[in-house]
């Protein structure tokens, strides 16, 4: 067994430091070494998107990150979606529109759908499909997703002209 | 046998065999470590072949060798005169987000954009995509018909080789010992000229082509004529193809229906395809014409857009 490698990193606003063997993936130490476990394990390879986190404002697969590599770098996973109190709007329309049924994929989508709403506030329908190709859901199926995606985007819109 | 290091963490995932970790930061490090460990050290870019590798025990290594701390493997560069520097682990979306490059290599980008979901382009580098050498590559066919440069760091120093020459069967490059991809250089575009990779897949993301076709073209000034073409084919050979015979059809005569319809059907020569689940051979020697002449007409156009 390889030695451990001491990590710092910035994780949902948070300073962290874990310890974590090399071949451990940044999916693992979310999971085994930070108990954050609200990102899943789908595929392992890197085509379910269950485990997307954003890594440096960009949307990540942490199944294909190794623990290392995180080192200095700022980490969001679905943990730090919602504000303290109050679901993001993400979270709040995939109640609304039942955009979920097992469960499994949905940390995945909230948090890819968050990377595109953070660089595309209004995107389109054409747009979202595009942006989510790289997540699978086995159960609902797509279109529900797709409404709740469109209907956070319009709100977080509506907020930022009338913040609260 | 059970291998005991290769085991089920406590809540059930397979954990990948131990490795060791390093993140140089010169060139010479890198050299030095690859030519210590041979074939029991292998570079990490973007990680999303080679991580995935290790994981399903497809490759055994002691060593990653993490080359994103080096600058000249995250440089990207575009000159009027002097064309391109793409450092091997620049990601996908640095490519596409970049505009000076979208507006010159426009068939590298239609290539980059198409690697992977999102995720994948935010991690995923040409020049691992061109190092893990799959005979479907998606941006290899794109940096031949280019005509980049492979810049290789070994122990004997530089050298540089045709991209084209570069891959030698599946999985398996010209790389030797202690030497490892450090930049591709792409020569500037020239006025006329237009280039456009497609390739098949059963869906509209995320699958591996079951044949792709870049083409690059250059115009005289009467945009009628070509005076330098490059084609080149994915997933149709055991290594990314170059098919000079249809660049030398396209130079010869007007563009007319029939000339190419010609270089398609020597590009459909050119292919050796197998018969897997993706395609048969038969099929994908068919999606090679229909994509030839689909490459050449948009690449045609782009051209003229440069005229």
């Amino acid at each position: 067994m390889s030695t451990k490698v001491h990590i710092q990193a910035r994780i949902n606003g948070r300073d962290t430091e874990f310890l974590c063997e090399p071949r451990q993936s940044l999916l693992e130490v979310l999971r085994d070494e930070l108990h954050l476990t609200g990102s899943k394990e789908g595929c392992n390879n890197g085509n379910c998107g269950a485990c997307n986190v954003i890594m440096d404002g960009r949307l990540v697969n942490s199944c294909l990150v190794l623990g290392p590599e995180i080192q200095g770098r700022s980490i969001t996973t679905i943990e730090g979606i919602a504000s303290p109190g109050a679901l993001h709007p993400l979270q709040q329309k995939f109640l609304e529109e039942a955009a979920l049924q097992c469960g499994i994929c949905t940390p995945g989508f909230i948090v890819a759908a968050k990377a595109l709403l953070d660089q595309t506030p209004k995107p389109s329908e054409h747009q979202i499909r595009h942006w989510l190709a790289g997540n699978l859901c086995r159960c609902t199926g797509y279109d529900k997703i797709v409404r709740a995606v469109l209907g956070a985007a319009e709100e977080c819109g509506a907020k930022s002209i009338n913040p609260a | 046998m059970i291998d005991l290091d290769r085991r089920f963490s406590p809540i059930g995932y397979l954990l990948m065999k131990s490795f060791d970790y390093v993140a140089p930061k010169t060139i010479a490090d890198v050299v030095g470590l690859l030519t210590v460990k041979g074939d029991r050290a292998r570079v990490l870019a973007g990680g999303t072949d080679i991580i995935v590798q290790v994981r399903e025990a497809r490759r055994d290594l002691d060593l990653l060798i993490d080359v994103k701390a080096i600058p000249e493997l995250c440089a990207l560069s575009f000159d009027r005169e002097r064309g391109l520097r793409l450092g091997a682990a620049v990601p996908c979306y640095r490519i596409y987000e970049n505009q000076e490059v979208r507006r010159a290599y426009p068939g590298l980008i239609d290539a980059v954009e198409l690697v992977g979901g999102i995720q994948i382009q935010s991690r995923a580098s040409v020049g691992g995509n061109l190092c893990n050498a799959s005979p479907a590559a998606d941006t290899i066919p794109p940096l031949i018909v280019y005509e980049a440069v492979c810049v290789i760091a070994g122990p004997n120093g530089t050298r540089e080789v045709p991209v084209e020459k570069f891959c030698t069967a599946p999985g398996r490059t010209v790389l030797g010992k202690g030497e490892f991809l450090v930049q591709l250089t792409l020569p500037p575009p020239k006025a006329r000229s237009g280039a456009n990779y497609q390739r098949f897949i059963p869906r509209n993301e995320m699958d591996i082509a079951v044949v792709g076709v870049g083409v690059s073209v250059t115009l005289d000034a009467s945009l009628s004529r070509c005076v330098a073409a490059r084609l080149a084919l994915a997933a149709v050979a055991p290594t990314p193809l170059l098919v000079p015979e249809a660049g030398a059809a396209l130079v010869d005569g007007p563009i007319t229906d029939d000339l190419i319809d010609k270089a398609a059907a020597l590009a459909q020569a050119a292919a050796r395809p197998i018969s897997d689940m993706r395609g048969d051979a038969d099929y994908r020697r068919h999606l090679v014409g229909v994509l030839t002449k689909r490459v050449l007409g948009r690449a045609i156009a782009r051209a003229k857009e440069n005229g």
